[in-house]
């Protein structure tokens, strides 16, 4: 009935509004909540949200071992030709074995859209959360990210 | 004890002591422009940092914080910027209204300030039409808009300036009607009447239901008309830049900006004189005691504290609700706020006939 829909579109509406005006007056009696952080002032004590990203980093471990397979898949994943990988061929056991010699990142493409990271289907590369990246030298953002002399883990395919 | 309206007879007397009648007036028009020019200046720095801090809070955010103790001296840093900066006129604009608009604006803000009593018998002018006039005077203020929307020669302000008229116009209606709803309950449309026919309990807590749908009512209009989100869409930044006032900068910005909180302070000082009392004391009913006790609290305090808890309310929905689009804005209207407030006035037209209210 349209009579008993206006009335009940007024008081859904009036509902509505007072649940949004309620959640407004709360944060604005509740100070501690706050979520601005004062940057450069708390440069020590800076809390940064568990999903923020700042730049495409590749772990190693102590034996300075990576799990990157050179695959390229990050390659084929990026919408920007941010990252390139270079490979070469490890003899092993007599064998030709596909290995990265370099794995360049353009950081100053990035967009930081985090599809590399999902694409990598051995989890080589990660986002770190460093943000202060301004240089004077544009080619300071061109970054290798394999360490010098670092070998695949064993057993990563 | 000291209050504003012996502050003003205390300056008449000295005056007409000293000069003659009309030397008298003159010097009292003089000293009347300067303390409303006055006003509105404090009005606008203490408006404009409020709300950012309010928006702030209520976004949890922080908000200006770096000028001054607690950030409290950004609007005078902001004026101050204002001030220096260079007020451009477009070429093709049309120079005499383009420079004319932003005092058009200023000047109807100041003479809806004419009727409002701030305290205990101190008023610029109690007219016996009062709230008549406010309503009237106050749709002069869409000319404003439309003057400066038209002679900036841009599309962006053209459009603001016309979905201004549009919206101004519709909201008059139920601002009016929530109006007359007080108008027909106190039987005056003088201010100073109104104010003193709640001196047993303010039309709100006297005027049952229909009181309180026509304050809302009466909200919801007035942040309509004074351009404010969720109705903004004559400036609506996402869509129109900065609407009417896209080509503005420097002082004549500033003194739009200016007048839109001068605005809110005004209708919010309407709303409290018409629904919550004026300066008049909170007061229940008989209770001598209590209603004396409130009275130690002075007149003008209790009018500016009801105004500035209703300008809070307006910056709440400001910063709570989404901006509405042009037909949503004017479904509002013309489909849910004017037949609620007119079949409010009949309600409370039968009331005060019958004499149900308090």
């Amino acid at each position: 009935m349209a009579v008993g829909k206006y009335i009940k579109d007024v008081f859904g509406v009036v509902k509505s509004l007072a649940t949004g005006m309620k959640r407004t007056l709360y944060y604005f009696f509740h100070h501690k909540e706050i979520i601005t952080q004062e940057y450069p002032d708390n440069r020590d004590t800076l809390v940064l949200p568990e999903r923020f990203k700042g730049e495409v980093v590749m772990p190693h471990d102590e034996k300075n071992e990576h799990r990157c397979t050179g695959c390229q898949a990050c390659e084929l994943a990026c919408p920007n030709g941010t990252i390139k990988v270079i490979t070469k061929f490890d003899m092993i056991d007599g064998k030709k074995k596909k290995a990265i010699d370099k794995l360049v990142y353009h950081l100053e493409l990035c967009t930081m859209c985090n599809l590399c990271i999902e694409a990598c289907p051995s989890d080589a590369i990660k986002m770190a959360q460093t943000f202060e990246h301004s240089v004077f030298d544009r080619n300071k953002l061109i970054k290798v990210l394999n360490n010098p002399g670092s070998k695949i883990m064993e057993g990563v395919e | 004890m000291w209050s504003f309206s012996e502050i003003a007879n205390s300056i008449h007397e000295w005056l007409s002591k000293t000069f003659n009648p009309t030397w008298t007036l003159i010097f009292e028009m003089v000293i009347a422009g300067v303390a409303v020019i006055g006003l509105f200046a404090l009005l606008g720095l203490v408006l404009v940092i409020m709300e950012r801090k309010v928006s702030a809070w209520m976004q949890i955010r922080l908000g200006p914080n770096r000028v001054g103790p607690k950030g409290m001296l950004q609007s005078l840093a902001d004026t101050v910027k204002l001030i220096v900066k260079e007020g451009l006129t477009p070429n093709g604009a049309d120079k005499i209204m383009f420079n004319l608009a932003p005092f058009i604006a200023m000047i109807v803000a100041m003479l809806l300030l004419a009727p409002i009593a701030f305290a205990k018998n101190f008023q610029l002018w109690d007219l016996n039409i009062g709230v008549l006039y406010v309503s009237a005077v106050s749709s002069i203020m869409v000319i404003s808009i439309l003057i400066a929307g038209w002679s900036s020669n841009n599309k962006y302000s053209l459009l603001g300036a016309m979905r201004s008229g549009a919206q101004i116009v519709s909201y008059e209606l139920s601002a009016g009607l929530s109006i007359l709803a007080i108008v027909v309950l106190s039987g005056s449309l003088q201010v100073s009447d109104i104010i003193n026919s709640q001196a047993d309990g303010w039309w709100i807590f006297k005027g049952h239901i229909p009181a309180i749908i026509a304050f809302i009512t009466f909200i919801i209009a007035v942040t309509a008309e004074t351009n404010r989100a969720p109705f903004d869409l004559a400036e609506a930044e996402s869509e129109l830049t900065a609407g009417f006032h896209t080509e503005y900068s420097g002082m004549k910005f500033a003194l739009f900006f200016l007048a839109e909180y001068v605005n809110v302070f005004i209708v919010c000082a309407i709303g409290a004189t018409l629904f919550l009392g004026g300066w008049m004391p909170f007061h229940i009913g008989n209770w001598t005691g209590f209603n004396h006790a409130m009275d130690y609290i002075p007149s003008s305090i209790w009018f500016f504290g009801k105004t500035f808890f209703l300008i809070f309310v307006i910056m709440w929905f400001r910063w709570t609700f989404p901006r509405l689009r042009i037909d949503q804005l004017l479904n509002l209207e013309w489909k849910y706020l004017l037949p609620i407030s007119m079949i409010n006035l009949l309600l409370v037209t039968v009331m005060a006939i019958l004499k149900w209210h308090f």
